[in-house]
């Protein structure tokens, strides 16, 4: 659909269907629309049937790291005693990521029928849904749809009348993007800072309070009841005919210098590059495409050889040398100063680590300050070298990935882009800057 | 505890066998390799955050936090492989990056282990160009002052408190490169056990005030001891300067106090250099006393008690060692023996069991009630006139003094000269318990050495010395040439402390029979 713009044909609306319908936004609107009825059928199959057809569906985690969801309820074991509890994690929160606002903005109750088949599939009681503290609306609306949903008795002790109880309380958080990891979700959930834990314990054996925990991402959650709708099988045609590993649509988020940004939804194994200059419309007039950021800005960026040939499925953003992600898709074209753009993403990363493990704590600040300066025109070649051997110190040693999420477009960039940071230490100045601004 | 699993695994190419559930970190230990770590502490929750103890696990895909990192059967680990080394170095200079490397100002420098390490395996340059991150320092309460800019963010100091002290004051406040530790607003370091944080501090961010500027590390003499300021009995290290005590620390028992020792404890050392200390023998002559020679003043002692009924009144802060000759001199005159003891709150820390700040404030209760003598608020209640009374080391009030002149004559054995006393006869210096070794019993009945930390004023002498010396006098047999001997004779004459040994006891101790028994059971 392309929302905010109308939908493209080559689109394949699943999720977005009823984006910018603002019926469907209601408990009335979204039932007229088919809503609940994957509830009621869930809640008449046994947990190990549901869990079944979501494995079959080949649905993958769509929060960024693409792990099989009905391989990730399997691990929770019922019977063992212990209460057990669904989080969806709507911190959504990587840069150039904005597909779960759409859908809690516009199709709430698809992710309290999400949460509420995941709750009933491993064993739980209780879902949380845990919110970007900067998603106000979507929060108003998630709120608003749970209260009805619980009071026409959807949720609840007794849900959709069978005597079973799933339950969805929606939980703000403060605003910080470690909180979209999901051990610091946890925490920040439970009241205590937002630090990711060290694992093991993985959630799924101690989790939320400590007790066992599923948790997925908005859209993982609300690709579900179409699933138990439509079937693992309908769902499974969505692919590559080359390549099931990769099943079902992928909303994806696009921004950045390009004629249509928005969300787009599309079939897994889609070509990149009529997805950039068909559906999206390509460069601005004038322009001419230099870079994109396939997955959030955690991932490699790609240069326009790459993503051209590119497809858009887990194995193939690997395989052109990057990752599908969060599928927030960031477009850099010609007249953007790569150096410029690499050092904003590190700010990020440098304001947001939670400062428990060293080499972020310090890494990302660091890397940050040399590449401030050296778009400042004050760098040198050694710098190159040091932010090179302080990316490969912040890779794979610690916690969680924040660390190795800076390092990665910072050694990505400069192994594609060196010409534009030699330009910059060589000129001392940015060559993108006017002369006159200079 | 039978049903343990053995793991064995293989740590830089040494055998190493230990019990499931061990981290690699402990397990390098028992087998001698020292894996660098800052975050991690024996006494505290594992937070692996430094990542300074990445190690080489074969076959797995990243390095491993050693502390984090349980034993698995068949693992090779490296500590010292290039891959771990590197990783540490890395480590290391992201430390430094904003430390302002002011070591010859900060107080930790000699005992820092960001020096060490840095020493050990660190790079010999920086790369960091920028100007370093800067906070002012913070006076934290207590006895305690932060400097964040030498702060490293390991957390061992949070986690104590909100963990081990359980009263949450410190936390991690800001993020990324500014984060530093923050103190909740209206609260203060003042829990009795909170001194500990700066034990706790890798660095030199939080330090005692106490301390501060005092001396340099190097320049400190460390002896193994307890801590005598009440009847737990911590396990402490005396720190001397120059024959001055600056410092006592917490020395690790697990069987007593863990790793840590309350502020009260920690901080009352002063009168261990205690100002008008006896440093000579004294006996009467006319009215007035005058110096003596060892063999006048002990001979004047000897003669005055001859004969006499005694009324010892001894000082629970005597070594086990001292009160058991005490005894043999109460025993040897029909007298009596009685101490009193000094009380305050108790404080305990609730993240270690049976361990507290006891109510009891003094070192060996529990070896003076063992020892037969009377634990009592007034200890010159039984005096006679025509009684002798042997004052040792005993904390004179203005009320005792009223009863302690009825006695006939007074001898006293201390390392002060409590003044008002009239008709003392003989006075024997003696040193105090960081002058001499001895050992002391706890409240649970644990036998502890002590050892001596510094030299004795003038011709004081060891408390045990000064008793045999006049117990030989009286015509008692006492051949003894070191303290251990004296424990041999309190060992064989006390049923309770049958076959300890200086020896057995070791630098952690061993508990007397009766309370092995109860320990025993307990287990």
């Amino acid at each position: 659909m392309g929302f905010p713009h109308t939908p493209h044909a080559r689109e394949t609306l699943v999720l977005s269907k009823y984006f910018g319908d603002r019926e469907a936004i209601g408990l009335d609107g979204w039932r007229k629309r088919g809503g609940y009825a994957a509830l009621e059928k869930a809640l008449g199959m046994t947990p190990a049937e549901i869990v079944q057809v979501v494995k079959d569906s080949g649905l993958r985690g769509r929060g960024g790291a693409g792990f099989p969801t009905g391989m990730k309820w399997s691990f929770m074991k019922p019977g063992d005693g212990k209460p057990h509890y669904l989080c969806c994690n709507a911190d959504e929160s990587e840069p150039g990521t904005f597909k779960d606002r759409e859908i809690m903005r516009w199709t709430p109750h698809a992710l309290i029928e999400g949460c509420a088949i995941g709750a009933y599939a491993i064993g739980a009681e209780t879902a949380y849904i845990y919110i970007r503290g900067e998603f106000t609306e979507p929060l108003a609306r998630m709120e608003a749809a749970v209260r009805e949903a619980r009071a026409a008795g959807i949720i609840g002790p007794n849900a959709m009348g069978t005597g079973k109880r799933v339950d969805v309380w929606v939980h703000k958080g403060a605003g910080a993007y470690i909180c979209g990891e999901e051990t610091a979700l946890m925490n920040s959930l439970e009241g205590r800072r937002g630090n990711p834990r060290i694992k093991p314990p993985f959630p799924a054996v101690a989790g939320v309070f400590g007790q066992p925990t599923t948790i997925n991402n908005v859209e993982t959650l609300a690709a579900v009841p179409h699933i138990l709708v439509n079937g693992a099988e309908w769902y499974k045609k969505f692919a590559r005919p080359d390549n099931p590993k990769s099943t079902g649509t992928k909303l994806w988020s696009v921004c950045g210098n390009i004629v249509r940004p928005g969300n787009y939804e599309v079939v897994m194994g889609f070509p990149f590059k009529d997805f950039l200059y068909d559906l999206c419309g390509g460069p601005l007039p004038g322009r001419k495409f230099k870079a994109v950021i396939p997955g959030g800005s955690s991932v490699p960026i790609m240069t326009m050889e790459e993503a051209e040939a590119a497809v858009m499925d887990y194995e193939g953003m690997v395989a052109k040398g990057s990752m599908l992600g969060s599928a927030g898709c960031i477009v850099i074209d010609d007249a953007q100063c790569m150096v410029k753009q690499i050092g904003r993403l590190a700010r990020f990363y440098a304001h947001e680590s939670c400062a428990q493990c060293t080499q972020c704590r310090e890494g990302t600040a660091w890397t940050t300050k040399i590449m401030e300066r050296i778009e400042a025109g004050q760098g040198t070649m050694e710098d190159l070298d040091t932010l090179l051997e302080i990316g490969d110190n912040m890779t794979g040693k610690t916690i969680c990935v924040l660390s190795d999420s800076c390092a990665v477009p910072v050694v990505s960039g400069i192994q594609k882009w060196r010409h534009e940071f030699e330009a910059h230490i060589n000129g001392k100045r940015c060559p993108f800057r006017s002369a006159a601004a200079a | 505890m039978a049903d343990v699993k053995t793991i064995n695994l293989t740590i830089e190419g040494r055998p190493v066998s230990v019990a499931e559930g061990t981290s690699l970190l402990e397990a390098a230990r028992t087998v001698g390799v020292l894996i660098p770590h800052y975050c991690y502490h024996p006494g505290l929750p594992v937070a692996g955050v430094c990542r300074m103890c990445l190690v080489e696990v074969e076959k797995a895909p990243k390095l491993a936090p050693a502390c984090a990192t349980s034993v698995a059967e068949g693992q090779i680990v490296h500590v010292h492989s290039e891959k771990a080394r590197e990783a540490r170095k890395g480590v290391l200079e992201m430390l430094l990056i904003n430390h302002p490397l002011d070591c010859p100002i900060c107080d930790q420098a000699g005992e820092c282990e960001l020096q060490d390490y840095t020493f050990q395996e660190g790079r010999k340059d920086s790369r960091y160009q920028e100007p370093k991150r800067f906070n002012p320092v913070e006076d934290f309460g207590g006895d305690i002052m932060y400097v964040p800019n030498r702060c490293i963010l390991c957390t061992r100091c949070v986690r104590f408190m909100d963990d081990v002290a359980e009263d949450p004051v410190l936390n991690v406040s800001e993020r990324g490169d500014r984060a530093y530790i923050g103190k909740f607003e209206e609260k203060d370091l003042t829990h009795p056990w909170a001194g500990n944080v700066v034990d706790l501090c890798p660095v030199g961010a939080l330090l005692s005030k106490d301390f501060l500027n005092k001396a340099r590390a190097w320049e400190l003499d460390r002896t193994a001891s307890v801590c005598p300021n009440c009847t737990q009995g911590c396990n402490a290290i005396i720190e001397t300067r120059d024959n001055v005590v600056v410092r006592m620390r917490p020395r690790a028992n697990p069987d007593v106090n863990g790793h840590f020792l309350c502020d009260v404890g920690r901080l009352d050392y002063r009168w261990m250099n205690g100002p008008n200390r006896l440093d000579l023998p004294k006996m009467q002559q006319g009215r007035v006393l005058v110096d003596a020679d060892w063999d006048e003043a002990l001979g004047i002692a000897a003669a005055t008690i001859r004969g006499k009924r005694t009324l010892v009144v001894a000082s629970p802060m005597l070594s086990n060692e001292a009160l058991h000759l005490l005894s043999r001199l109460v025993k040897a005159t029909g007298g009596k023996g009685t101490f009193r003891v000094k009380t305050g709150p108790e404080a305990p820390l609730p993240g270690v069991k049976d361990l507290a700040l006891r109510t009891e404030r003094a070192a060996n209760v529990a070896g003076a009630e063992l020892m037969g003598f009377t634990k009592t608020d007034s200890p010159f209640a039984g005096l006679g006139s025509g009684d002798v009374l042997v004052l040792v080391d005993h904390a004179l009030t203005d009320d005792d003094l009223a009863a302690a002149n009825r006695a006939g004559a007074t001898v006293v054995i201390g390392t002060t000269l409590p003044a008002g006393l009239s008709n003392v006869v003989a006075v024997l210096p003696i040193t105090n318990f960081t002058e001499e070794e001895g050992t002391f019993t706890n409240l649970r009945g644990r036998v502890q050495r002590f050892l001596q930390a510094k030299a004795a004023p003038g011709l004081a002498r060891p408390s045990w010395f000064v008793l045999a010396d006049l117990l030989s006098s009286l015509g008692e047999s006492t051949d003894y040439f070191i303290p251990s001997d004296v424990f041999a004779a309190l060992a064989s004459s006390h049923s309770e402390f049958a076959g300890l040994s200086y020896d057995t006891l070791g630098l952690r101790g061993l508990p007397v029979v009766n309370a092995a028994q109860t320990a025993g059971e307990a287990r």
